[in-house]
């Protein structure tokens, strides 16, 4: 009985897929504001069904690796990733490419933010006054909350930071973890440094009680990410259409959607630093 | 009869000694976990954001209502579907629970949770109505098949003797059992519906399009007044559950439910549904025969992962079952009829609507803005949710329990209280208990934002990392650490409570 079942949950949701036309289906990680996805993600999909004459449709996803898996299922053929989510993506799926990235992304950063009851002066490099105190990085997965500030502080205590701070805890978004450093729940937290500077610019932060106490060094981070396979189902030239349908996105109302000034041209190997330092501090194989 | 088991909630006359004896039991453990846990506190400022979160809650707001109209039809479609589907079955495994190996599998598949559940189906179907009804109903069915087995057993066997003794087992379950434990079950059956919805709307929080996805993006980027236009709105679900689920409407909803299911097809390959399941949820190293790597992989997971998770997860579990006990001691009397009445009752039972209701999740972020990272959110949180539920079931079990005469000369009030109503519910409720600590394990696992490294938390950051073959195997280890939970529980309560468990409590042994 067990195994009938089984096998009908899995044939099911095939033959339904074979009877439906060919959609192109796009997702992002949540990540920046993600009030209203549906809406503003509408647009971009409007945007690109214009510029390739297919149907686009968005889907949004709830966490990092929903929106890997997605890609991995092709349930998805576009992703706006991360820069260790789409290197975790594309590792999952043969021929897949960073087609693009944003004009900021290609000189991110983070910075490591401290409530200032904690005592932490502004500087240029990590300090050694850091131990002891409590930290939170933000999502697991995530590349500017987790990967690059952990590389950092492992590299200049040469420990863990486990061993290094008295709790490290995961907020999992940018959001949350400057409302628990300005709470004084956590002490220092890790954080995008776009998401802090837009929640400064809106008003959202009380710069008496949280302040920015560190800028990492700049690394590659998010990046448009798209399925080998493509070309093959939706006609030769498909990827590259995408590309240009991409870099040429100038509407500001959409590009305010990432939110980038533009994007421009990205390739696979400009996400090598990432995967070196996702091995380095073994989140990857 | 009552909504839950009746099994539990039938007055016991065991003596005061065997519940004094357990109860310094559960108090004991509890405490000789405190120096183990931690519970630091620390110095915050929450009032900012706390005041953020109070003034969401009373200015709820939600600007596209579509939206919330089709994530309320999706959390009620999802959870009415996956009950339907898996009663029968439930149902079908009770009859034949006198197989070992079913009660085994019952036992294992309600011994993972609907998320970790909802986290691999995801692996095989996306984002689609397959996920969230398997995610659902996998556990349920094994719920369902043991406690129906329980019912069933405490059916008096004289009907049945009058069958045909050649008939079959089904034949005889079917025209003498079944339908003399109907309406326990049926009653049982509307119980597990409400959690049922509960599940289905916390699935949301991976990413099925239910309640709990637009609570738990709201909650997270900090706008609380959507955060509560959904909190509030699934509140009323729950609260108004027996208005709009009458049993004349069940078909109609199921109907409604099939049309309303996601129809966004995923298109995923069986070649990656067959690798998922044959080659990625194992550890390379087993694949490929070697030995001493899997031998070191094991070693590593177990030192590094599991056994600092289960104890850190025991700990919190421990803590939380002596919390909810006094929790439960406190509010219940609030929320029955036979103690209070009028608007005094109605407030008790909105309490209790709110904790067993809202999300563990939204109390833990709460209690960490109060006091800090550590233990402490964790502990208050479980201890509230499941305190509210438990006294939920045991104010409903003291009204309807029909077993008690009214007498002119009972006291009322506090005496009535402490010298009635608690005597004849302490059982039932440290039945009930016992049946939740294995609950509780399971929820302190979803602990990560407090720095509390429980095994959930390892589970999580395996699914993170795209090593399913680690969280695999951690699930496999929360899975016999439920199973263990629940012998002990079931020993503690044929010791100690053997009103409340004379029925089929030989599973596994």
């Amino acid at each position: 009985m067990l195994k009938k079942l089984l096998l009908a949950c899995l044939v099911a949701p095939v033959l339904i897929a074979n009877a439906v036309a060919e959609t192109f289906v796009f997702t992002a990680i949540p990540d920046e504001d993600e009030s209203r996805l549906q809406e503003r993600f509408g647009k971009v999909a409007e945007y690109l069904s214009h510029e390739l004459g297919v149907d686009v449709k968005y889907i949004p996803v709830k966490s990092y690796p929903a929106a890997i898996t997605a890609f991995r299922n092709n349930q998805v053929q576009l992703a706006w990733f991360g820069g260790l989510s789409g290197v975790q993506a594309r590792k999952l799926v043969p021929d897949s490419e960073a087609i693009a990235q944003g004009y900021e992304d290609q000189l991110f950063k983070s910075y490591l933010i401290a409530n200032t009851s904690a005592g932490l002066d502004a500087s240029d490099n990590l300090q050694e006054a850091l131990r002891g105190k409590s930290l939170t990085f933000g999502a697991k997965g995530s590349t500017s909350g987790r990967l690059m500030p952990e590389f950092y502080l492992r590299e200049f205590f040469k420990d863990a930071p486990e061993k290094v701070f008295s709790r490290v805890g995961f907020s999992d978004d940018h959001s949350r973890t400057i409302a628990e450093v300005q709470s004084g729940a956590y002490q220092v937290g890790a954080v995008n440094y776009t998401v802090w500077d837009s929640e400064v610019a809106a008003g959202k932060i009380d710069t008496s009680k949280v302040k920015v106490i560190w800028t990492s060094p700049t690394y590659p981070d998010y990046q448009w990410s798209i399925r080998g396979d493509v070309d093959a189902r939706f006609g030769a030239g498909f990827k590259e259409k995408v590309r240009q349908a991409l870099l040429n996105m100038k509407d500001k109302e959409l590009l305010a959607t990432f939110p980038r000034e533009s994007f421009v041209p990205a390739s696979n190997a400009d996400y090598a630093p990432i995967e070196e330092t996702a091995k380095a501090i073994n989140l990857l194989d | 009869m009552t909504l839950t088991l009746p099994t539990l909630l039938r007055p016991a006359r065991s003596t005061a000694l065997a519940l004094v004896q357990v109860t310094l039991i559960l108090i004991a453990v509890a405490l000789i976990c405190i120096p183990f846990a931690d519970l630091q506190l620390h110095q915050v400022d929450p009032w900012h954001e706390l005041g953020l979160i109070g003034y969401g809650l009373i200015t709820p707001h939600w600007s596209d209502v579509t939206v919330l109209v089709e994530a309320v039809g999706l959390t009620v479609a999802f959870a009415l579907l996956a009950v339907t589907i898996a009663v029968p079955l439930g149902l079908l495994m009770a009859v034949y629970f006198h197989w070992r190996w079913l009660r085994m599998l019952a036992a294992a598949i309600r011994s993972v949770h609907e998320l970790f559940w909802g986290l691999l189906f995801m692996q095989l179907f996306g984002l689609s109505a397959t996920t969230g009804l398997l995610a659902i109903l996998i556990p349920y069915c094994g719920v369902f098949a043991k406690v129906f087995a329980e019912i069933i057993e405490q059916q008096p066997p004289q009907p049945g003797a009058t069958l045909d003794p050649a008939s079959s087992r089904l034949l005889r379950y079917a025209y003498s059992l079944i339908p003399q434990a109907l309406p326990s079950m049926l009653h049982y059956v509307r119980y597990r519906f409400e959690c049922a919805l509960r599940s289905s709307a916390i699935l949301g929080f991976i990413g099925l399009p239910t309640l709990g996805f637009h609570l738990e993006t709201a909650f997270k980027q900090g706008q609380y007044s959507e955060a509560a236009a959904v909190l509030w709105l699934f509140l009323l679900m729950i609260a108004s559950v027996r208005y709009w689920l009458k049993p004349v409407l069940i078909l109609p909803w199921l109907l409604v439910s099939i049309w309303l299911l996601p129809a966004n097809p995923v298109p995923v390959s069986l070649d990656l549904a067959w690798q998922f399941v044959s080659v990625d949820l194992w550890p390379s190293s087993l694949r490929s025969g070697d030995w001493a790597g899997f031998g070191s992989w094991l070693w590593r997971l177990l030192s590094e992962q599991a056994i600092p998770g289960i104890l850190e997860t025991l700990y919190l579990t421990q803590m939380a079952l002596a919390l909810t006990a006094l929790i439960i001691l406190l509010l219940w009397p609030l929320a029955s009829r036979r103690l209070v009445s009028g608007p005094a009752w109605t407030g008790g039972r909105f309490i209790l609507l709110v904790l067993r209701s809202t999300p563990e999740m939204v109390m833990a972020f709460v209690f960490l803005l109060l006091f800090g990272p550590s233990g402490l959110p964790a502990v208050l949180a479980l201890a509230l949710h499941n305190g509210g539920l438990i006294s939920f079931l045991i104010a409903n079990g003291s009204e309807i329990d029909r077993h008690q005469q009214q007498r002119p000369d009972d006291p009322q009030g506090l005496l009535r209280l402490a010298y009635l109503e608690n005597p004849r519910q302490y059982p039932a409720m440290l039945a009930l208990l016992f049946y939740r600590w294995e609950v509780i394990l399971r929820e302190s696992a979803m602990m990560g934002i407090l720095g509390i490294a429980t095994l959930g938390f390892y589970i999580d950051s395996a699914f993170s990392e795209i090593r399913f073959d680690r969280a695999f195997f951690l699930i496999i280890i929360t899975a016999l650490l439920n199973i263990g939970v629940d012998a002990i529980a079931r020993r503690l309560r044929q010791r100690y409570l053997p009103q409340t468990s004379r029925s089929s409590d030989n599973e596994l042994t």
